[in-house]
């Protein structure tokens, strides 16, 4: 039973950056860009939140900037894939390298070697209590972020105008809606979403940053996106899939039965369990009808 | 007839403000001037059409007027007041509306979405009243349209109601429609002129951008033509008389030369640059048993619903002219696919000379005399490879010397079907950089130039202008004089009435009858391609539209079983 609620508590946890920087992902795959930024961007908001909250005394402070930041990050994707209009891909891949670098290298200049430092950590809603005892942007993740999101997309004129940009730029032109506007306006949006997955990682969970903080998370929510086929709560629940399998894993880890199976392979687990979900129930899923494309009016 | 020479002042004090009136518009692509200095207006309770030949800039001018491309030069003024407008959202906030050839919708999205795109601000939606807003609408345009539809399962008659929808609900003064019946059977054609006769009752103004000549005498106020870019004529139709013939003239030319077959099918002059003797003599089957040259069994190709083509029989015999009629998305491009070997059948046979081809890749019907002009003309090319490359393609094999090509005989056989085809590009010219009637003729020379016995030609003058056209209808018919048969499958029926020996009309994949020429005419046959039982159509044609020359004797049609 302790178990049990161990993997669900551990499950939330873990899924809240997903949850985050995925729908964040949403936004501008909606918006017909796919940002393969989102590594990098996730990683900047992890370190750019970890060194603000230190900086600024506040765990709440460093999100925000993390966020700043992250919209940034958003902002140069739309630079190179709207207005210079290069193949997304490579701007995506190249943001997400240069992000990296430019992290690690500011990273190395500030703590040489040294054993990292801690900064202002959120503090856990409802004390250690089981499974409720989330931080609280566990619960602004889930019931605040999810639901507006999902209500901004289907129910509002900026939603409207944001899928039509991704279906059709060509149409969403035609009836007067900017397409560079909107997609600048998706990735800077879904951007600070992203910034704000990755600071989680440093503010929340661990209080520390690491060179391999982010591992691969931004992948994910890219296989996540697709997973959930664009739509808000299908990628909550995939994020949910991802947190369950890493709460598994720990758990499994320490129990004696499993003992002999090497930890490399627990640590795989969540990622198999992603690609395992694509395989099963990602195929033959309708993409954004403009995915991939960039629109220049003749 | 007098036709009035209108540059672009002096309009009649009398009349109304114009809703809009462009001055001295003016649009360049590098060398090409598409619009020169283009003055026109439309005045409330008036279709105003532009006519003109592809390529004459009418879309190019109505993009600059909609905001879409940049005019050099020149001005709108809507409602007597000069306006900037940049954006498509400027024209529809200054109550323009238009409707593309292409239409600017969301498929994955409903038709009240889809109206609500040009009209809501960033905030929450107002779906009820979008709905409610499209509902009136429809019923002002006398129309009924499901709001809740999806876009992308309407017919492409119900999605242009829903783009004047979209123009409606947005309280547009002006309507522009593009070209709005290309895409459209006559009857749905018809609707659609009930539709804008009614807004314009209603006082709205109508620009309506044609090169039928027909129609546009049939539905509009006043008429501007465009040739080369530049305003030839204005005519008003209230007081001024003006023949089809005369129209013609101004489109293309004053070097314009009647021929009389064309202009009674179609009543449009032409140009007749190419004079026999271009063509290429092919050997005509003079046996005692001719074999049809291009035959079809039980050709099915499965779709997801019902099969998108099942044709039990169908043969093109050496000399003779088989066109295919029938609204676009009916079997015609999974017909062509499947004899061009695009794609294979899922049953049935083909055979070429009384060959069974079926299982050959295209080299194989080559080889068994096919000669094939595809439905995408962009697609049948690779846009950097020249076009001496581009001819000897589909023959590579005949211009090898060992494993190399022979540059000589490419480039001889390159100068000689520039020639004859009158090709206007040099052999070493990239053929993405062609105009679309080049192109074609860079096809059609391809096609030909190994002496096919049948011809399958798919939409072959899709896109081009009348001179364009001319040549390649020339080449068909002399393809057959010469023995060849060809199949001609073409969504115009002007085209198909002029060409055609028999005529075959597809519906929902089937050939629902097939027709000789003398009995078919514009109604009947379209009201066989809306899916009319042949003895109905006949005799709903005769009651119909006496005036369009219905068939004599009805029950004459041939109705394959």
């Amino acid at each position: 039973m302790t178990q049990t609620l161990a993997v669900l508590t551990m499950m939330l946890t873990v899924a809240t950056p997903l949850v985050f920087a995925g729908l964040g992902e949403v936004i501008t795959e909606r918006s017909g860009v796919l940002n393969l930024g989102i590594e990098g961007t996730m990683y900047l908001g992890a370190f750019v939140g970890f060194l603000a909250s230190g900086a600024l005394h506040s765990a709440w402070w460093g999100i925000l900037v993390a966020m700043l930041a992250g919209a940034a990050a958003g902002a140069l994707m739309g630079l190179l894939t709207v207005t210079v209009g290069v193949n997304q891909h490579v701007a995506g891949i190249g943001t997400t390298l240069l992000l990296v670098a430019a992290c690690n290298f500011v990273s190395r200049l500030k703590s040489s070697g040294g054993a990292s430092e801690q900064v202002p950590k959120l503090s856990k809603l409802f004390g250690s209590t089981a499974v409720i005892g989330q931080y609280p942007l566990t619960y602004l993740a889930l019931f605040v972020v999810a639901p507006v999101i999902w209500w901004v997309l289907r129910s509002t004129g900026m939603g409207l105008k944001l899928r039509a940009v991704g279906e059709s730029p060509e149409a969403a032109d035609a009836a007067g809606v900017s397409v560079p506007l909107t997609r600048y306006l998706a990735l800077t949006v879904g951007g600070a979403f992203m910034g704000l997955g990755g600071a989680f990682l440093t503010v929340a969970m661990l209080g520390s940053f690491s060179l391999d903080i982010v591992s691969g998370r931004g992948w994910v929510c890219i296989a996540l996106v697709i997973f959930g086929r664009w739509k808000v709560w299908p990628t909550v629940g995939g994020a949910l899939l991802f947190g369950f399998a890493e709460g598994l894993e720990k758990q499994l880890a320490i129990t004696t039965t499993f003992a002999s199976v090497p930890n490399e392979l627990w640590l795989a687990l969540p990622y198999i369990v992603v690609v395992a979900a694509l395989i099963i129930w990602g195929r033959g899923v309708r993409y954004p009808g403009a995915y991939l494309k960039a629109y220049k009016r003749a | 007839m007098t036709v009035s020479v209108d540059q672009g002042g002096g309009q009649p004090a009398e009349a109304a403000v114009p809703l809009v009136r462009l001055v001295g518009l003016t649009k360049t692509f590098g060398q090409l001037v598409a619009c020169d200095h283009v003055s026109l207006d439309v005045k409330p309770g008036e279709v105003h059409a532009l006519l003109g030949e592809n390529g004459a800039g009418k879309s190019t001018l109505m993009r600059c007027l909609f905001g879409l491309a940049k005019p050099d030069d020149g001005w709108a003024e809507i409602a007597g007041k000069r306006v900037a407008i940049s954006s498509p959202g400027d024209a529809i906030r200054a109550g323009l509306g238009m409707v593309t050839q292409e239409f600017s919708l969301v498929g994955p999205m409903t038709v009240t979405e889809n109206v609500l795109l040009a009209r809501s601000n960033w905030g929450p939606l107002d779906v009820a009243g979008g709905r409610q807003a499209v509902v009136a609408a429809a019923q002002r345009l006398g129309v009924e349209v499901d709001p809740d539809a999806r876009v992308e399962d309407l017919s492409v008659g119900e999605r242009q109601r829903v783009e004047i929808l979209k123009a409606l609900v947005g309280d547009c003064r002006l309507l522009i429609l593009d070209e709005p019946t290309a895409v459209l059977t006559p009857q749905d054609s018809a609707a659609l002129f009930t539709a804008v006769r009614r807004l314009v009752a209603q006082g709205m103004g109508v620009l309506l951008i044609s090169h039928k000549l027909r129609e546009v005498l049939d539905i509009a106020n006043r008429i501007s033509v465009l040739r080369h870019g530049r305003l030839t004529a204005t005519v008003d139709l209230a007081t001024e008389q003006v023949e089809p013939a005369d129209l013609a003239r101004l489109m293309v030319g004053a070097e314009a030369l009647a021929s009389p077959e064309f202009v009674e099918a179609t009543g449009l002059d032409v140009i007749h640059p190419h004079q026999d003797g271009l063509f290429l003599k092919t050997e005509v089957d003079t046996g005692a048993h001719p074999v049809p040259v291009l035959a079809v069994k039980d050709l099915r190709v499965d779709g997801e619903a019902r099969p998108l083509l099942q044709i039990d029989h169908l043969e093109v015999g050496s000399g003779e002219i088989v066109g295919v009629a029938g609204v676009s998305g009916n079997g015609q491009a999974e017909l062509g696919a499947v004899l061009c070997a695009i794609k294979a059948p899922d049953a049935g046979t083909i055979s070429l000379g009384g060959k069974d081809v079926t299982a050959l890749g295209p080299a194989g019907r080559f080889e068994a005399g096919l000669g094939r002009i595809l439905e995408d003309r962009k697609a049948s090319i690779a846009p950097t490879l020249s076009v001496e490359h581009t001819l000897v393609l589909e023959d590579i094999e005949a211009f090898k010397r060992g494993p190399f090509l022979n540059r000589h005989r490419i480039r001889r056989h390159a100068h000689k079907a520039i020639e004859r085809y009158a090709i206007k590009a040099s052999p070493t010219d990239p053929v993405g950089t062609l105009s679309g009637g080049n192109m074609q003729k860079v096809l059609l020379a391809r096609a030909l130039s190994r002496r096919p016995r049948a011809i399958v030609a798919s939409q072959p003058t899709r896109g081009l202008d009348v001179g364009a056209c001319e040549f390649v209808h020339d080449q068909l018919k002399a393809c057959a004089a010469g023995g060849a048969g060809v199949l001609l499958i073409s969504e115009d029926l002007d085209e198909i009435l002029l060409l055609a020996d028999t005529i075959v009309v597809l519906y929902e994949g089937r050939i629902a009858a097939t027709l000789a020429r003398d009995d078919a005419d514009m109604a009947t046959l379209g009201l066989l391609m809306a899916g009319a039982q042949p003895e109905a159509a006949t005799a709903s044609a005769a009651s119909a539209a006496p005036a369009a020359g219905a068939p004599s004797a009805a029950g004459e049609k041939e109705v394959p079983a």
